[in-house]
């Protein structure tokens, strides 16, 4: 943090698979750059009184190899595993994931259906954010210059809640999401829809949530299949008056509101399927 | 001495190839990892403007920066003035040659070199370019075929003025060239036609996407001798061009090959090895120099961009009668696509009376296209099989029994004009459609397409050697670069003549200075005319050894004759004398066994290839998936079947990428906005099933043992059996490359 404090124009990297391509890129070079990964919070993995506290620099290999995450966040650890590519992911984190601020990143809508906080450390001291306010735009954080992140505190879903994540990519692998989203849902014993999130990436400068989802699927007996229901036209409208996607190299706007609406059913499905399962 | 055989030790089986173990184990070095003490590094400055003039270049700052030892501009190469010379995908303009490695007066594209740098150290060579002072004047960039060809579009070329015209032109344009075929009568053909298709087309630049950067260290003394390490298609090419380019002499270079990490075509040209030498000159030190994948992607050639407009008509029995082609090739800032082999391919499968083909050669400000793989042969197949289809489904008749009676078979005479010698076309048609494939059954959104493709193949200037060491081990030597596994073919039909394992002989691609002249490694040509050289050499070995033989047993020359390695008697007079035997004893007979042959071989025996895709569509997100592929190749006789195998999957698997999500994406402003392979979208292995090959032979009667050429043919036919496979799984047809899940989506929602 002194290091941080004194220099301006550091970067601190735990993974470095986004800032070693930026600078090959011709970004201007930071005058320093702190790897965090030897620091003993960024890297573990515990689970306390219904919280998991996850390391910000854990490689995301490691988390996909983990048992009890992959059972408790299926969404999460799904998404920690399209990073990139096998290689990548031994080097890629959730806290450079996020903290590179890309409105594409797979991680973040999970973390951010889930209620994750981020663990933030700085000179004066340890507070926490929810996730959803850490990324303030393209490539901005709300972090102060000397401030990084150990962790995140993630909440042991309840009986009957899972989640899910989805992206679209022309590949299979080896690519940045077009349109990306996350689902968490919580199911009561009939199988019904009590509370849900859902998360949209790459269809805004930042992830966003859509705040109406809850509303639109309580209630409902979520189907086995992404077969017609008139309630996902409600939903997909929802989505859409949360999306203001661009057009760029990787998808037209129109493409990025159409997908989205596909990939937020498609992700409810999963998750409301994941949810029952657990009871 | 040796006669026709079928049956076949050596050739047709799978060797472990000569080259793998240096491969897989890292040993093999490609052209970054030459290295030699006290070598400079070298960058090139490149314009940020699409089309621009240059009113002024000051170094001086960046020249004073230490550590900085030479730095070169347009001003440096010499002005020359039209020349052309031949390269195994066509002619080359040095001129043109010169100025796309460094501009002169004008900038044409955003990432044309303006000049180049070198220093003790990469990062301080990168610092100093980017303290060289270049004044611009911004000019209105020319960024799509239309706007070129537009009477009124800025022109890139001042003295640029349309051949091939009716009439003269009075005004330079951006149009280079205008091709013309044409047989028969139309009128009467459309007359005769029940059934017309008329559609237009279009595909986007793609780049070869080898896996290697260029790269090359040169080395030039004070006596003006210089010597090149790099990685290229041919090496005596790069000689040739280089010293062209600078003004030098040929004798002066030796250019010393490295292997290649992927070529395609692609490395026909040369980008960096004329600065490398000069800045070494320039230095008095060894410079290297590597591109990084952005500059392979801004100024290496992609293959053109394209607008096709063809319109076809046919009987109800299925005969085609008339054929309309008009096509316009994007060729970058410099004349020179391959517009020449797309109106030559465009309608080369098909036997029809009536045809009128038109191509235009357009440049526009993106960088200056290079040869691809079959160059300009897969476009034009796209739109060509994409029509056959339609026609096809109007008649009502299976797509492949329309090109079965349409297909060209020996003697018909080509569109572009020679008759075909034995070729075997129809046996891909037919192999295919009894292939499991065509008759599997489908689900839903899913759709099946079949599409063909034709390549001329080449021979071309040759010289291989063959020495026999004193072990009786063998050396086979050419000068061309293996890129698909040449050296395990040439030394399995050494093996073959001599009678030896194949293991026993090293095959080596030799220097500039080692061996005769060498053509590049391109239109597939190598197992076919260095096989040759390499078959006759063998066999005038084994001529000489039953000589010796005959010498050493004195009897005559008749009585000895040549098997399985060994000289033996006929009359069995003597005990056989072996390979080994005959080597270390070659002193007493007349010196070292070794044999060179030249030659220039005619007869190329051309490829036809014909191919099945299965494609399932999600018609919410417009993703196409390949499900299933075969590609049926008639490869003549297949040497080594691995490499023919991987050759028709490689093609296969670049044909797909081109039909899928390949493209060049500029931005307004004219600059490339996906330089690299996370944007550029080549597919990846899991996005691809395993590509089914069958193997057609059809042997090729100018070759000893019937080789055709195989390396380009397999690219021909994907985009437009891609094409036609989502069709048959969506009902849209696809008419502009590529099929990006945005485009299908898009297409499926005009309902």
């Amino acid at each position: 943090m002194e290091l941080l404090s004194a220099n301006p124009g550091a970067a601190v990297f735990a993974g470095a698979t986004d800032l070693i391509p930026q600078i090959q890129g011709g970004r201007p070079e930071p005058s320093l750059v702190v790897d965090l990964k030897r620091i003993p919070e960024t890297s573990r993995i515990e689970a306390h009184n219904g919280v998991w506290r996850v390391g910000a620099a854990i490689p995301a290999a490691v988390l996909t190899a983990h048992a009890g995450l992959s059972t408790t966040f299926p969404g999460l650890v799904e998404a920690a595993g399209l990073i990139g590519s096998d290689q990548i992911q031994g080097r890629a984190t959730l806290g450079g994931n996020l903290c590179n601020a890309s409105p594409a990143a797979d991680s973040v809508p999970p973390l951010v259906a889930l209620g994750a906080d981020a663990i933030i450390v700085g000179p004066g001291g340890e507070r926490s954010a929810p996730v959803s306010e850490v990324v303030i735009g393209p490539g901005a954080t709300s972090l102060d210059q000397a401030e990084f992140i150990t962790g995140f505190r993630i909440p042991s879903p309840s009986q009957g809640s899972s989640d899910a994540y989805e992206r679209f990519i022309p590949r299979t692998e080896m690519d940045i999401a077009v349109v990306g989203s996350a689902a968490r849902i919580r199911v009561d014993g009939d199988g019904r829809c009590e509370e849900a999130s859902v998360v949209l990436a790459a269809v805004a400068p930042t992830v966003v949530e859509v705040g109406a989802a809850s509303g639109i699927l309580a209630g409902r007996v979520i189907p086995t299949d992404s077969a017609r229901d008139p309630f996902w036209d409600e939903l997909g409208e929802a989505v859409v008056s949360c999306c203001n996607p661009i057009d760029d190299k990787r998808g037209t706007a129109e493409f990025r509101r159409r997908v989205a609406q596909v990939l937020a059913r498609r992700t409810v499905v999963t998750a409301a399927r994941r949810a029952r399962e657990t009871l | 001495m040796t006669t026709t055989r079928t049956g076949y030790k050596w050739v047709g089986t799978r060797p472990v190839r000569h080259d793998g173990l240096d491969k897989v184990t890292g040993r093999a070095r490609f052209g970054a990892d030459y290295a030699t003490a006290g070598m400079l590094h070298g960058v090139v400055l490149r314009s940020p403007h699409p089309h621009a003039h240059i009113v002024a270049i000051d170094f001086s700052d960046a020249l004073a920066v230490p550590g900085v030892k030479a730095i070169i501009t347009g001003a440096d190469l010499p002005d020359l003035s039209d020349e052309f010379g031949t390269g195994s995908e066509g002619g080359i303009n040095f001129r043109d040659l010169s100025r796309n490695i460094l501009a002169r007066d004008k900038v044409l594209y955003e990432g044309h070199p303006v000049a180049a740098v070198a220093a003790v150290t990469l990062r301080i060579a990168q610092q100093a370019a980017e303290m060289i002072e270049v004044e611009y004047e911004v000019l209105p960039a020319v960024l799509s075929m239309e706007h070129a060809m537009e009477d009124d579009a800025p022109v890139l070329h001042d003295d640029l003025y349309t051949l091939g015209l009716d009439s003269p032109p009075e005004r330079p344009s951006n149009i280079s060239r205008r091709r013309v075929i044409a047989r028969g009568d139309l009128d009467a053909g459309w007359e005769e036609a029940d059934v017309v298709v008329e559609r237009e087309y279009t595909t986007k630049a793609v780049h070869q996407g080898y896996i290697e950067p260029h790269a090359v260290v040169a080395e030039t003394g004070e006596d003006g001798r210089s010597t090149l390490w790099c990685s290229s298609q041919g090496h005596f090419a790069m000689r040739t061009y280089t010293t062209k380019v600078l003004g030098w002499e040929p004798g002066d270079m030796k250019v010393i090959p490295a292997e290649i990490g992927g070529g395609f075509g692609g490395k026909t040209t040369i980008y960096l090895e004329p600065l490398a030498a000069l800045l070494s000159r320039r230095a008095g030190r060894a410079v290297k120099m590597v591109m990084t994948r952005s500059e392979v992607f801004r100024a290496t050639g992609p293959t053109s961009g394209s607008v096709m407009r063809i319109k076809m008509g046919a009987r109800r029995d299925g005969k085609l009668v008339a054929a309309i082609a008009w096509m316009a090739y994007e060729a970058g800032a410099f004349p020179g696509s391959p517009i020449g082999p797309g109106v030559m391919t465009v309608l080369a499968p098909y036997d029809i009376p009536n045809v009128l083909i038109e191509g235009f050669d357009v440049v526009l400000n993106k960088p200056k296209v290079a040869a691809y793989r079959a160059p300009g042969a897969p476009m034009a197949a796209f739109a060509a099989e994409s029509v056959v289809d339609e026609l096809a489904e109007k008649l009502g008749m299976d797509p492949i029994e329309l090109r079965i009676r349409n297909a060209v078979t020996e003697g018909v005479r080509a569109v572009y004009g020679p008759k075909y010698r034995k070729i075997g076309f129809v046996e891909t048609l037919e192999e295919a459609r009894d292939h499991p494939h065509y008759s599997a059954p489908l689900g839903p959104w899913q759709g099946r397409g079949v599409a063909s493709g034709y390549w001329f193949n080449f021979g071309g200037e040759t010289t291989a050697t063959v020495s026999i060491n004193e072990d009786g081990t063998a050396v086979v030597m050419s000068g061309c670069p293996d890129i698909g596994g040449t050296r395990a073919a040439l030394a399995q039909m050494a093996a073959e003549e001599l009678g030896i394992d194949v293991h026993r002989i090293e095959p080596v691609v030799a220097d500039t200075h080692s061996i005769g002249y060498n053509d590049m490694t391109g239109g597939s040509r190598v197992a076919f005319a260095v096989g040759i050289a390499v078959v006759d050499a063998s066999r005038q070995l084994i001529e000489d050894m039953c000589s010796r033989a005959a010498l050493i047993w004195d009897v005559p020359r008749e009585e000895v004759e040549w098997v399985d390695g060994r000289a033996q008697s006929v009359t069995g007079a003597a005990a056989p004398l072996t390979l080994e035997e005959l080597a270390s004893g070659s002193a007493n007979t007349g010196g070292p066994l070794s044999a060179t042959v030249t030659v220039n071989p005619r007869g190329a025996g051309a490829g036809f290839s014909t191919q099945i895709c299965d494609v399932e569509v999600d018609p919410d997100t417009g993703l196409v998936t390949v499900l299933r592929y075969t590609v049926v190749q008639d490869a003549g006789r297949a040497i080594h079947p691995d490499y023919v195998e991987g050759q028709m999957q490689g093609g296969a698997v670049q044909g797909i990428g081109w039909a899928l999500n390949e493209e060049y994406i500029f931005d307004r402003d004219g600059v490339m906005e996906n330089p690299g392979f996370l944007d550029y979208r080549m597919p990846v292995a899991s996005d691809l099933p395993m590509i089914d090959t069958v193997i057609v032979e059809v042997p090729n009667p100018d070759h000893p043992y019937g080789v055709r050429g195989v390396g380009e043919t397999g690219i021909i036919p994907p985009m437009a059996a891609v094409a036609n496979a989502v069709y048959a799984a969506t009902g849209k047809r696809m008419q502009d490359l590529p099929m990006s899940p945005v485009r299908v989506l898009e297409a499926l929602s005009g309902d």
